[in-house]
């Protein structure tokens, strides 16, 4: 019966959207028309010919779409670090923005490619991924809702995938990290709604009496990004068949409910859940608990009441009344607390165990991602004070903070994860090479030294100089000094992304000789006679 | 009155006070006395049920410790 339905509902997306392909308004809704129906159409096909077949029973684990998340995680890293660091170079050398790509592969087309490709996408996945494992092991029930858990790994592939065209295009709502277009929005909130389900599901048939605080990170994270979509893209189409809209707040309000989803995407995307990561797969990996479960409880409450409030920040000496910018910026110092709190947990979940540093070069990579974490959120609050900020905004300084935090923290508690993950879930003995780990350590750290060190030169320098005044009180600079003062440090940023990248590569190799190198062993042959 | 002043009064003395006390709250229940073995028993949850869930014969696993020996 099931099958019928589905058939018949994908049946009718595909003609619908053949409609919409034909009647669109501009190029973008029309390819985005075109790729739904070839999606449903295959979807539609692929359901006529299994109609009926007998279902597997569905026992153990549902790790599939797992090993589905960490293979599109490996894979949308690589695309984003490679967009990233051809936009670096495009900085540096601007004749990259080839004229044959002239409004599509242009710096201003490719940035929000990066960004979104980065943390949606390869961030995204880790995280879908990881919620999905760590949810089911520390709740010792499978996944609730079955095959749903297929449509929302699926429907955020597709989601990544009318964005990122989108922008190529130049479909976009201008909002920066929220940049899809009204019917991508809507999209993205049904595959959210039904991940909700499934984590939350998952939880309430649990067989553990507590919820580990890991889960409790992971939630806050879905439930917060849900309702941070919604506010930040309430927008009303221009017409049904185009992609363009119209957001319903305009000026200040705008702004400041921009910078709220900004800040919190922040806070709640590539912390709280990456946060979920670093307590499951940090005790896990050093065969110990975490330090202190008190102070992980404590973290969380503090981390969850605070960032909220941090957005402000972002609009210092605008429009935004001054004390709404004071309360960002005040919540945004004693932000400084949990995290180094939150740091503190992680790192000490070691004590005893320090040696591991010395002869496991994936906790290695666990253990500089809390230190890069910890170096970004003294980092942060520091530039979200008023006087810094009038330094630090619209410099590099602030890229370089963003990628000390993304590169150091996001980065390489996924590449630990993905470390972790890959030999159990294809149930190897270990992985291919730990040399091949360590070399990927160390071209990731020393790309990221690279990359903040010359965005801290550039950044500032660029600050002094925009305020440079002359005796009589003119400006001492224009705008295009600071522009080609700056090329050796984009250079220099340019290489410390190609150090990032071949170190992501590296990861890949490995982990593609981890499963296609090695034979499969059993389980019970993985278990150490200890 | 209306509503912003209203929205913007209540903010700033019930609803402030209400999440001071829940968040002060937080502190005190999860120092509660006796929390202790509760606390251990979440902590040490990870090492359980790594290859199956509690109902197909996972908690038959409890123990083990199945860490794969290649990582260490």
């Amino acid at each position: 019966m099931w099958d019928w339905i589905k058939i018949a509902v994908l049946g009718l997306v595909a003609l619908l959207a053949a409609l919409t392909a034909n009647f669109a308004r501009d190029l973008a809704y029309q390819v985005h028309a075109l790729i739904v129906m070839a999606v449903a159409a295959g979807l539609f096909i692929y359901t006529v010919r299994t109609a009926g077949d007998e279902k597997p029973a569905q026992t153990g684990y549902n790790d599939g779409v797992v090993r589905a998340g960490v293979i599109a995680t490996a894979f949308w890293g690589i695309a984003g670090f490679l967009v990233g660091t051809f936009i670096a170079f495009q900085l540096a050398f601007p004749q990259l923005n080839f004229d044959f790509l002239q409004g599509y592969g242009n710096f201003g087309r490719l940035r929000p490619l990066h960004t979104s490709a980065v943390i949606f996408a390869f961030g995204g996945n880790a995280l879908l991924a990881s919620s999905f494992y760590v949810v089911q092991r520390t709740s010792a029930a499978r996944l609730w809702g079955g095959n749903a858990a297929w449509f929302v790994f699926w429907g955020y592939q597709l989601f990544i995938v009318l964005a990122a065209t989108g922008y190529l295009m130049g479909a976009t709502q201008s909002k920066e990290y929220a940049e899809p277009e009204w019917y991508v929005d809507l999209w993205l909130t049904i595959v959210w709604v039904v991940y909700l389900g499934i984590f939350l599901g998952t939880i309430i048939k649990r067989k553990e009496p507590h919820i580990y605080v890991a889960n409790w990170f992971y939630l806050s994270f879905i439930i917060t990004v849900a309702m941070l979509h919604v506010v930040n893209n309430l927008a009303i189409p221009v017409s049904l068949m185009g992609a363009r809209s119209v957001g319903v707040m305009a000026g200040v309000q705008d702004a400041m409910t921009q910078w709220w989803y900004g800040h919190n995407a922040v806070g709640f995307f590539l912390t709280a859940g990456f946060l979920g990561m670093m307590y499951y797969f940090v005790p896990k990996q050093a065969e110990r608990p975490v330090f202190s479960y008190k102070l992980s409880i404590i973290h969380f409450w503090a981390l969850i009441f605070i960032y909220i409030w941090a957005g402000p920040h972002h609009l210092h000496y605008t429009a935004l009344p001054d004390w709404a910018s004071t309360l960002g910026m005040v919540f945004s110092i004693v932000l400084w607390m949990p995290s180094w709190g939150g740091m503190i947990n992680g790192l000490m979940t070691l004590s005893g165990a320090w040696d591991k540093i010395r002869t496991d070069p994936i906790i290695r990579m666990m253990v500089i991602s809390i230190g890069f974490y910890g170096m970004s959120t003294f980092e942060g609050p520091m530039m979200s004070i008023r006087a810094v900020n009038s330094l630090s905004h619209y410099t590099d300084w602030t890229i370089g903070h963003v990628h000390s935090g993304a590169l150091g923290w996001n980065g390489m508690i996924t590449f630990g994860a993905l470390y972790f993950l890959t030999p159990r879930l294809w149930n190897r003995a270990r992985l291919y090479s730990l040399s091949l780990v360590n070399w990927h350590f160390w071209l990731a750290t020393i790309g990221i030294v690279l990359y903040a060190a010359s965005m801290w030169v550039t950044g500032i320098m660029e600050g002094l100089m925009w305020r440079e005044v002359d005796a009589q009180g003119f400006l001492v600079n224009s705008f295009a000094d600071t522009v080609s003062a700056k090329f050796p440090m984009y250079v220099v940023r340019g290489l410390g992304g190609v150090l990032y990248l071949a170190g992501a590569l590296i990861m890949c190799y490995n982990l593609w000789m981890t499963v296609r190198g090695q034979k499969e062993v059993s389980a019970a042959a993985a278990t150490p006679a200890e | 009155m209306e509503t912003y002043t209203f929205l913007r009064q209540f903010a700033d003395s019930w609803m402030l006070l209400a999440l001071f006390i829940f968040f002060i709250g937080t502190w005190f229940w999860a120092f509660r006395p006796g929390s202790r073995p509760m606390h251990d028993d979440a902590a040490n949850s990870i090492f359980r049920h790594e290859d199956a869930p509690a109902d197909d014969g996972g908690a038959l696993s409890q123990d083990n410790n199945t860490d794969p020996e290649g990582q260490k």
